[in-house]
């Protein structure tokens, strides 16, 4: 049976995130034929966001404008996302689990009185209905749920759904609903931007992480210079934002950030249970280390034996040169 | 003030995870608090102690979790509640655990609930937030760091490596990250102590409600391992060497550049 599904799209530095696409394809599976609707929220100029949506795959397109919903509030999004389900009532509703969506989404199941299956890296069709895959104990082990009663609400893992190839020809409806706002409770008075260039730890296709053996904070110079020429992002191990070389927001671990990116070149890092859990389930692991004993050889599809301050420079420069010939 | 606190018992960080009979295997297994939750514990004793009250740690869960709420106690924590599910509830889920919270706290005053941002065993992130909803106050997640003059809250928040400073004002429910603060060892005489603290157990239908209630929304089907990774290539040569082999190896065989 044909289902309508709403996949709620976000936007950062003005442009639509990837995991809104990979959203889109989700959505596009549990309509079975029905339709997906995407929706965005801000102030205002969301026609361009419209079109790339439904390019990638959205029947149609519902932006949410109020002045108040310039930036990201739990109650002024959650109260436009809210107007959005009130008038188009779907079966199901899809979005990224970004630090937008794992803040939203539980406060709007709570008020749908819904279930929410959160972090999904699969779905598939069973017996009762799609049956999701998440991640527990922080990629250790995996499980899979059903939705028992209401409406089918989850949110996705950035790089684990592939969306669907953008298709310039498309069109479709882009209609804009005025919503409400009131009431905000919580007012954000200043954002200080610590992350370089955009490209999110838990976003991006390439990760460089370093452990206890990059030394510093300047040891990380060089690993931020191969994540530059690869487009990707650093990471850190526990152990080297214990020892203050880094921001705990780059820990990457059970405690800390799980990524999944198709390559993670894991730079002086040993191998403790507790970082493999936030990692190990990435494409391609490269590892690096002094230590041929080390345990993150276990897991890497390849090993380096060797100084990281020695390699990682010569790979950084391998890496330029092959695009120069290429 | 009165100052609660949300705590979930949980693996240690460090255990390997196993399956037998389609459930997560936990014969031997160490618990601990979960860690997030540990930075909760922390910043609600700094509250107290700036501002005075008292700290309530609550926990929804098994009658050995004890252990945990002690731990709380021999920290700082004055007061524990254990929520025990056990012989109520089959399955649970975020749905369920709220519904209980929300009734524990509607027959309380809370000024501030301190939770983790995450638990690192199921990792839904939910609890937090979907309560907040059910009790009508404002919410803040990944904080890391808070202070409190009169009614208003000022807080910076991690989001995603950038920090969000957010002004409010209580009552508030706040999910605490890491960097929050550095979690103090329970003392000895802070064990001795806490053993003579309160710990209040409860059931379900101690808090008015109906086992249709906390009927869940979801449902696990299995729980499995994934593959296990196989070791790759150990590269030979000098580092000019490997890193050549390395390159042609992202490039041709695993096409990742």
């Amino acid at each position: 049976m044909s289902k309508n599904i709403l996949v709620i799209a976000e936007a950062k530095d003005g442009e639509l995130r990837n995991v809104s696409f990979e959203a889109i394809a989700l959505g596009k599976k549990l309509s079975e034929g029905g339709e997906v609707i995407a929706t965005i929220c801000g102030d205002g100029n969301l026609e361009n966001y419209g079109e790339e949506l439904i390019q990638y795959g959205a029947d149609r397109v519902v932006t949410a404008v109020n002045p108040e919903l310039k930036t990201y509030t739990p109650d002024g999004f959650t109260q436009a996302y809210k107007a959005v389900i009130d008038q188009e009532n779907p079966d199901g509703i899809v979005m990224g689990h970004t630090s937008i969506g794992k803040d939203v989404t539980p406060k709007l199941a709570s008020q749908l009185e819904t279930g929410l299956i959160s972090d999904v890296t699969e779905a598939e069709e069973g017996d009762d209905g799609f049956v999701f895959t998440r991640p527990i104990y922080s990629g250790k082990a995996f499980e899979k749920k059903i939705v028992t009663e209401g409406l089918t609400f989850v949110t996705i893992r950035p790089n684990n759904i592939a969306s669907l190839e953008k298709d310039g020809s498309r069109s479709g409806d882009i209609s804009s609903i005025d919503v409400d706002v009131q009431n905000i409770r919580t007012i954000i008075k200043e954002v200080i931007r610590k992350t370089s260039e955009g490209v999110d730890l838990s976003e991006a296709k390439v990760i460089v992480a370093g452990g206890r053996a990059v030394k510093s904070s300047e040891g990380f110079e060089p690993l931020q210079e191969l994540a530059d020429e690869l487009g990707g992002a650093v990471g850190a191990s526990r152990a080297a934002c214990d020892a203050g070389y880094c921001d705990y927001s780059l820990q990457i671990g059970q405690t800390g950030k799980v990524v999944t990116p198709d390559l993670y070149i894991a730079c002086g890092i040993s191998g403790a249970i507790q970082h493999l859990a936030g990692m190990s389930n990435s494409k391609v692991i490269v590892a690096i280390n002094k230590d041929p004993e080390a345990t993150i050889f276990n897991i890497a599809d390849y090993g380096l034996v060797g100084d990281i301050f020695e390699i990682v420079p010569k790979l950084t420069e391998e890496i330029r040169n092959m695009k120069v010939n290429s | 003030m009165n100052i609660y606190v949300l705590l979930k018992r949980t693996f240690d960080t460090e255990e390997k995870i196993s399956i037998s009979n389609g459930k997560i295997e936990d014969d031997g297994a160490e618990y601990i608090i979960n860690p997030y939750d540990e930075y909760a514990v922390e910043e609600a004793i700094n509250l107290r102690d700036a501002h005075g009250g008292e700290v309530t740690v609550v926990t929804v869960g098994e009658e050995d979790a004890e252990k945990q709420l002690r731990t709380a106690l021999a920290m700082g924590a004055d007061k524990s509640v254990l929520i025990n599910t056990e012989d109520d509830l089959e399955e649970g889920d975020q749905f369920t655990t709220v519904r209980i919270l929300e009734a524990y706290f509607k027959e309380n005053e809370p000024d501030i609930i301190l939770a983790g941002n995450v638990a690192i065993d199921e990792a839904s992130g939910q609890v937090g937030p979907r309560l907040a909803e059910r009790l009508d106050i404002p919410f803040v997640t990944t904080i890391t760091d808070i202070s409190i003059e009169g009614d208003t809250v000022s807080i910076e928040r991690d989001v995603e490596g950038d920090v969000e400073k957010v002004e409010t004002s209580l009552p508030l429910l706040v999910t605490c990250q890491q960097g929050l603060n550095e979690p103090r060892y329970p003392s000895l005489p802070g064990i001795m102590k806490a053993k003579k603290k309160p710990l209040e157990e409860l059931e379900i239908d101690d808090l008015d409600l109906e086992e249709e209630d906390v009927e869940t929304k979801t449902r696990t089907l299995e729980i499995f391992l994934p593959p296990e990774k196989q070791a790759g290539k150990i590269l030979e040569g000098d580092a000019d060497e490997q890193v050549k082999e390395l390159v042609g190896l992202l490039k041709n065989e695993s096409k990742v550049l």
